[in-house]
Formats: structure tokens, sequence, C-alpha cells
């Protein structure tokens, strides 16, 4: 086979030209090296796995073979190994610090769960295997179910949804659903509080609702005489998150339960922020209909730089009918895979997923579970809750707090304090990583202007508290003093400099391609 | 409690900088009622040991893949994946890493996940691909709903042999869209009709290749009929390996390709996490409505190549109740898995296995043909067949399990009351040796 990568790449790694500039001819710089794409290093001919020779057999695949090259590099073992460790260097992560990142809940994530996961019994086995030969998976399923209906006191879960926001399209389509079953075509508004994630709108148009927006109080609260306004005979459901993303307790929320229940909608509650409350609230007992658990953030279970998640979602009894497909029942001794709509006692609204879920992070999360107990769970939801306030204690007089009183387990601040400092909100978050962190959300909610919403977690130790609050305190003071250059320029330390993500939008460049044929020798 | 730092002194003093009397009153504004006054009723904390113990003891009641002659596919396989692959995902700085919002330290999620990007598009034949989807089904499911916004079209045809639950996925996110599902009826070993079902009105048609059954198709003629009515053509694998050996989705006329691609660096994990792979044409409308997320390069301020998220524009968290989708994650970490597999596979080497798993699946192919009563249904396939048996498949599965043999899927499992009862999925792969096909043969002796 030809080679395919001895060309240039296709934007240069680093240049003398237009102003940029390097100060080492290979573009490293100590420890932080830089690495090209497997594309440009790697060859069609070279592999790093040793396979057994093909026979040589006839093809039986109906003379469809693929002739022309893939253009797939491969890099031998070593090789691969370098390159990956190599890239990992360029990612912060929370073994290596806090990472403050509100609503994201980023805690310490233990290897004991990896271990469990990765036990043949549960990593190795197949979705399909017949029933009788993943008994002790199922029953984990089932035991993962009853840890999750007992700490929210609700009769039902689905437990397939593969993330928080699938979890929040099983949720409303278990609502569109039971509304479908009442007769009620009617009823396709749903209320969503300024503050909500931007997932809940999306999810709510995908179940052929439309959304109608509740402000915000003063307080940063649900506004209830503009809630009470918007309730009437056509509203589906309220979608609320509790504790909200302004990192508060929605004080009124049986009151907001009973008034949709009374005006005949449901209650969907977005669970991202469990966390704050597992083993002192149950939500069951708030009066939710439906409310998905994102199990990596409330119970541990590693994101990876961006995913798997998993999205168990509780069902109040009104609501648990409607329980989508596959689900676990005991039966006996003995437990049974419910996979099919006919089989199902209610009436489901079908299938979300291939298979069961996200087994995988079922495992980890037990483990977790388990790990902690009732005692632990509940002590960790008020560490978390502590960290965060002291966070906002430490911080309110020279950050601007974005509201009165405590906080649950994220201190929201906005950016009044910067004001006419020359310095960002997306400045000082780029300051922070010369600091050696990671910076907190930015921007979200859009209930305040230039928020920065901090989530310390509960595995975090007072003196790292103290550290990450004293460098905060000190980049506030600094920008005050008239330092913008400190944070215009940031990141001064990082594996990148600022990056631009405006070119990146403007002209997508969206995958690696060969180089031309011929050199670009007009440029 | 070896997870949480604080200690009481610690809270002690931390409570007096808030200024408040006690944790409690940092609860208060939960409602009085529903403050729990104690410990829910779940077992209390438990040590690392007690928790190993817990979960071997349950592990163990599972018969593993590993350690038994295994032919089960459908959709999810069983390949041999390179130690590498596990120890670098397990690396604090990929493993506990949060979706790339700052790109500047975040380089390695982002160059990786570029990386992925095109070596699904090179896989698929098409141009370019996004950073990944939760599985197979659901990104069949949001290619169908891509192919709406993009025809203006509201109907879609999908074919009898794709995966019933990619098409029980599919129907269940079209279901509150106003999205009509038609399916063709399944033909075992066969083609269906679903080429009859092209009318002017239809938005895309959906086939899975290899299909469900195993079987191998030319895409080329239902891509031609598809785009005479102004159709797309959205193809469907379950099996990614077969891309090693198969043309490609895209040089055969798909607009759209998805798939699973849990076969490279995943394992099975029943059935998840996955990863979903998606990718199309290189047109400004089909990007646009591109659902999930995307990796781009540029330049940073010393004008050094990088990567960033881009086109979010598309998403949920910009255009709320306008987004393309509600797909808020990807599954990085499995994305990440595929991409080292896949790097140290190689070209060379993803054909080699490719052609192993074809090598494989023909000699088991023989085998049972040979066996009375037993007929092979496929004419042409990658490394899965459908078998018909001389009596119910479910029970010569179970009575095989019962023997330590995981001999396939009964196709009733996964098309109850259809009358395909006595028609038995199988899939072999390179870890599939000569000791288990013999196992197989001997154990289908026995129990037809």
């Amino acid at each position: 086979m030809s080679m395919n990568t001895q060309g240039r790449p296709s934007r240069p790694l680093h240049t003398h030209d237009a102003g940029a500039y390097t100060d080492t001819f290979s573009g490293s710089r100590g420890l932080d090296q830089a690495e090209p794409l497997i594309f440009e290093r790697g060859r069609v001919d070279v592999t790093g796995v040793d396979l057994p020779e093909p026979t040589g057999a006839a093809l039986r695949i109906g003379g469809l073979e693929r002739k022309a090259e893939i253009g797939l590099p491969g890099l031998a073992e070593p090789e691969t190994m370098r390159h990956y460790v190599r890239l990992s260097r360029k990612n912060y992560a929370i073994d290596l610090g806090l990472y403050p990142l509100g609503s994201c809940t980023m805690k310490h994530n233990p290897r004991l769960n990896e271990k469990m996961a990765r036990l043949p019994g549960f990593g190795d086995i197949h979705p399909l295997q017949p029933q009788s030969t993943v008994q002790g998976a199922l029953e984990l399923i089932g035991e993962l179910a009853r840890w999750l209906m007992v700490l929210t006191n609700t009769p039902c879960v689905a437990m397939s949804p593969k993330a928080g926001a699938h979890g929040e399209l099983c949720g409303m389509m278990a609502i569109r659903a039971a509304l479908d079953a009442r007769g009620e075509t009617g009823r396709r508004r749903v209320l969503v509080p300024e503050s909500a994630h931007g997932t809940n709108p999306a999810t709510a148009v995908q179940c052929g609702f439309f959304c109608d927006e509740i402000p915000a109080d003063a307080t940063g609260r649900v506004d209830m005489a503009a809630f009470k306004a918007k309730l009437g005979p056509d509203v589906a459901a309220i979608m609320l998150t509790n504790p909200n993303t302004c990192g508060l307790f929605e004080r009124d929320i049986k009151e907001i339960a009973d008034l949709i229940h009374e005006a005949g909608g449901y209650f969907y509650c977005d669970g991202a922020n469990f966390n704050a409350i597992v083993g002192r609230v149950r939500p069951g007992d708030l009066g939710i209909d439906a409310m998905h658990i994102n199990l990596h953030k409330t119970f541990s279970t590693p994101h990876g730089g961006g995913g798997p998640g998993s999205g168990p979602t509780v069902f109040s009894q009104a609501l648990a009918p409607f329980v989508p497909v596959p689900y676990v029942v005991r039966e006996g001794e003995t437990w049974r895979l419910v996979e099919h709509e006919h089989e199902a006692e209610g009436q489901p609204f079908g299938r979300m997923v291939a298979f069961h879920g996200q087994m995988g992070m079922f495992t980890r999360a037990l483990s977790y579970m388990m790990s902690h107990g009732s005692d632990g769970l509940r002590q960790a939801a008020e560490d978390a809750v502590l960290n965060a306030n002291y966070v906002l204690a430490r911080l309110r007089h020279v950050m601007t707090a974005a509201f009165d009183g405590t906080c649950m387990h994220e201190a929201l601040f906005d950016d009044r304090f910067l004001k006419g400092t020359g310095v960002t909100t997306l400045d000082f978050a780029k300051a922070m990583i010369d600091e050696g962190y990671h910076p907190m959300t930015m921007y979200f909610p859009l209930v305040v202007h230039g928020a920065m919403l901090i989530e310390p977690t509960e595995t975090e130790s007072k003196a790292s508290l103290d550290r990450f609050c004293d460098t905060l305190e000190g980049l506030a003071l600094a920008a005050q003093a008239g330092e913008a250059e400190r944070f215009t320029a940031a990141p001064r330390h990082a594996p990148a400099k600022r990056l631009d993500e405006t070119r990146a939008a403007r002209t997508p460049v969206l995958r690696w391609s060969p180089p031309a044929e011929t050199p670009q020798a007009a440029e | 409690m070896r997870y949480l730092p604080l200690t009481p002194e610690d809270r002690k003093d931390m409570l007096e900088t808030i200024g408040a009397p006690s944790v409690d009153a940092l609860f208060a504004d939960v409602p009085e009622t529903a403050r729990l006054k104690g410990p829910v009723d779940l077992p209390r904390r438990a040590t690392e040991l007690e928790v190993e113990r817990a979960f071997t003891a349950m592990s163990s009641r599972n018969l593993s893949a590993s350690t038994a002659p295994f032919f089960v596919g459908a959709g999810a396989y069983k390949h041999h994946v390179p130690a590498t692959v596990d120890h670098l995902i397990q690396r604090s700085e990929f493993l506990t890493s949060y979706t790339p919002y700052q790109p500047e330290i975040s380089q390695g999620t982002l160059q990786t996940l570029f990386e992925f990007q095109t070596q699904v598009a090179l896989l698929t034949g098409t141009d370019v691909a996004n950073a990944s989807m939760y599985d197979g089904s659901t990104a069949c499911a949001e290619a169908v709903l891509m192919a709406c916004r993009i025809t203006k079209r509201q109907r879609a045809v999908l074919s009898g042999n794709l995966h019933p639950h990619y098409a029980e996925a599919t129907r269940t996110l079209a279901k509150y869209m106003d999205i009509e599902i038609e399916a063709a009826a399944p033909v075992p070993g066969g083609l269906d009709a679903v080429s009859d079902a092209l009318t002017d009105d239809v938005a895309c048609v959906v086939v899975q290749n290899p299909d469900v059954f195993g079987q191998v198709h030319d895409l080329r003629p239902l891509a031609e009929a598809a785009h005479a009515k102004g159709a797309l053509l959205i193809a469907v694998f379950t099996e990614v390996v077969s891309l090693g050996l198969i043309e490609s989705p895209g040089a055969m006329g798909a607009d759209i390709v998805v798939g699973e691609g849990q076969s490279l660096g995943v394992g099975l994990q029943f059935g998840g996490p996955y990863v979903g792979l998606f990718a199309c044409r290189d047109d400004r409308n089909f990007i646009r409505n591109l659902p999930g997320r995307l990796a781009g390069e540029t330049v940073d301020a010393d004008g050094r190549r990088g990567f960033v998220l881009t086109l979010s524009t598309r998403e949920q968290h910009i255009r709320r109740d306008k987004a393309t989708s509600n797909i808020c994650t990807n599954s990085g970490l499995m994305a990440l898995a595929f991409t080292i597999h896949m790097t140290l596979l190689g070209e060379a080497g993803l054909r080699t296995l490719a052609r192993l798993n074809h090598e494989r699946a023909c000699e088991m192919a023989d085998r049972l043909a040979a066996l009375p009563g037993v007929e092979v249904l496929n004419s042409a396939f990658f490394n899965e067949i459908t078998v018909r048996l001389p009596k119910p498949a479910a029970g010569v599965v179970e009575a095989l399990a019962a023997k330590g043999i995981l001999a396939g899927v009964p196709a009733s499992r996964l098309y109850p009351g259809k009358g395909l009862d006595d028609l038995l999925i199988l899939a072999a792969t390179e870890t599939n040796t000569d000791a288990d096909l013999d196992a197989l043969e001997a154990g289908l002796k026995e129990v037809l």
C-alpha cells in the first residue's frame, strides 16, 4: 500500500510568519511536547497489533469487497502509547486539581468503581445472552434501582436513559404518553423557568410541546405570581430544576407541585443537582412526577472528557404505568428483563435505546453508593453545601455574589466586581488557568449578567478551598488594581494560548485531509 | 469517610466563617416537612473490602463471554481489545476530565476527537463525522430526524432487516415529532421490500448493512431509487469491523451513515456505554443539521494549530427550543477507546482483522450447514449468519447455555410473534477458537 501521510499538516504546527513565533525548533515547550496528528505520523502499512495471517480463502460477501485504500494510518504500540500519553498531558482533570465547573459536578472518581465495573461478570457479558446466564447483572440493575427509589421516595425508575438529557426526554415522553392516555390533546404548553438548562426546552420540543418561559424573581427563584398567571387548561407540565441553576433551593416547590397538579399538569424536575440534597431531601416528598438523575454527577462515575453519562429517571405513581422498556422485574429468586411492549404491564411509550442502559455506569454508581451508605451520602450532600457556602463567604467581599443569603452546592457570582477594570468574565476565567485551576462555569445561568458559577463539591478539603479562595481573591484584587494585562494575555502558561473560536466556526475544518498533490507555492 | 476530606474541626471552622450556627441552617430554604431527620433506609457505609465482596458475588452469577464458546452478536460483538486501550483510557487526564469547554487546557480530548472524526469519516466513506453519539440506535434515530429537517418531509421508511431495537428507538424519538415511520417486513437472509415504499413524500430510507440477519447487500440500487424520489439514504451498521472488508456505505451512495462502534475498543459491557458513530456528506445544510458535538481545527494566539468545540450554534445551550437535538453529551471516553484501538490496528490491521472475522464465520457456516436439519439462510455475509433449525431456537439456546455454550440470539427475542421462532442468529469473530466451533457443533448435535 502506498503511504498517504508524508505531506504537510493541514495547518502548520508553528510558523515564523505573520507575527507568530515560537522559541523552540520542535514546537515543544519542555514537557509540553508538540504532538502531530496520527495522520501525519502513521502509515497505512504499520500496525500495532499482532494478528494471525488470514488463510486467503475466497470471500462470500457478494462481490462487495472494498478495494481502494481507506487512508487509515497505524502506529506501532510504543508510538501509540506515546502519542496518547502526550495528548493526555494537555488536559485538565479532577485528579489534577479543583474543577469548579458549576452544574457539572466534578468530584473525585474513586478507582474502586473502575475495578468493580471491570469484573468479568459485568464488563464481559453480552446484552442478549440468555437471561439465565446474567442473573447477577440483572440483580445489580435491580439493586441500583432500589437505591434510587429509596433515595427519591418514588415507586418506579426507568434505567435505560443514556445521559441526563436522555432522561429528560424519558420523563417528558412519559408525561406526553400520560396526557395522550387521558385524551388531553390540547395540553401542549410546558412552563420552563428562565434559569433552566438549555436541554429542557429542547427536550420539551422533541416531545411535541412548546415552551413558555417563567421569569426569575429578585431572589433567583421562580416568580410565583408569573407562574400562577401562566397556569391554564393547555399546560402540560412545568420543568423545574431543583436546587436550581442559581444554586438555590426553590422554597415554594411544594406549592408549585400542588398548583401544577391542580391545573391538571405534571411536575418534571431536572435532577442534575440532586447531589446537593441526596440523603437529606427526597424529591418524591416534594410532589415531583418525574426526575432524571445524572449518575456521573451525584454518584461519581467519571465523565471521560464528555461522556458517557447515565440518566435513570424516577417516576411518581401517576406516571409509573408509562415507563419505557426494557426494565427488570424480580420473580421470586429470579430476575427477568421485560424487553417488549406487549409483555409490559402498563402502557410504555416505547424503547429509547438498543439495550438496557449504561451498565458500566450502573456498576460504578452502585459501588460508590455502597461505599458511602445512607449515612455517607447524607454527609456528602452536607459537605457539598458546606464547601459552596464557604467559598461564597470567603469571596463575597471581593467578588459580587449574585444573590443574598446562603446557597446550596454551588456559589453564583456575577461580573459587577469587574466593572470598569477592562477585564471580562472570559479574561478572568482564562487567568485562572495560569493559576492552575480549571475555570468555573461562565455566562450561565442566563438570569444574571456575566455569571460565574462555582461548584467545589464535597471532595475538596478545607486547605484546597483556602488555596483556591486565596487565588481568586488575588485575581479579583489585581483586576481592580488595573492589572488588566495579566488577564487579557491569559492563559500564558497552558499547552495552548487563547484559541480562535470564531475562525473555527466561520471556516469549519472538521477532519484532517491529505495534503494537496502540488505544494501551494503561491502562498 | 474515605472520600470526604473534611474533618469535624474543619466543618466547625467553616461554619464560623460562613456565620451559620449549623449545617442544618444551610438547608433553611428546604420546607421543614421535607427535611429528613436521619439517614434513609439503606445500608450504612461499607469498606472497600466489603464492596468488593458484594460485587464479586454478583459478578460470579454471570457467565462471562471470555469463559465460554461464544457466538452472540445481533448488535454487539466480542472482540479482543489490546491492553494498551484500557490502560490509556484510564489515564487520569482522559478519564476524569469533563467536556472540553476550555480548549487551552483540553487539547488532549479535542485532538483525539478530531482524530476520531477523521477516522469515522474515512471508514464510512463520507466527508465529516461528529464527535460521537450515545450508541448506534440513538444515532440511527437522530439521523432520521436530521433527514426530515433537511428534506422538510415527515415520513421515514425503515428496512425490515434493520435491528428491531434500532427501529424501536427511532420510532420512539419520532413519535411525538409528527414523523410517520413505516417499516417493511423482515426477510431473513434476503432483501426486504423497503424500496416498494418509496414515494415522493419520503424523507429517508434506513437500511442496515450487513443487516440484522447478517446478510450483506449492495446499497447502490437503493441509493439510486431513494435519490430519484428526493429522499436520503441512511445506512446503518452494527459491526464496524465489517467496514474493513466491505465497500463503504458512503461509496455505495449513502447520504448519512450511522452505526455502533462498540467492536473497537469498547467491549461488551452488557449493552453500554457504547459509542454511536455519525457521519455524512460535506454539505452546508447537512452540517448545520448535524446533531451532537463537533471538534474543529483552528489556531491559537501564537499561530499554533489547536482544536476547539465548534458550530455550537446548532446546539441546545445556544438555540434552546430550536436546537437540532436535545443531546448535551457524547460518548467521549468510548470514542477515545475506539480511536486508540483503530490507531493500533491501522488500515493493515483492520483489513486483517476483518478478514479473520469473515473466515471464522465462513467456517462456522460450513460446519452448521453440514448438520442435519440445519439450513444457513445467507448467501453473502460478513461475520454473522442466520440459520433455520428444526425446532424453536429459544429452547436450543437455553439448552446450550446450560452446557456453558452461548450459541447466539434466537430471532424470536428480537422479533417476538413474527413467526421467526426457528431462526438463530450467530456471530463468529477472531476470538473464536477451533475448540469453540467444535463445542458449538457438538452441542447442537446433542440438542437438535
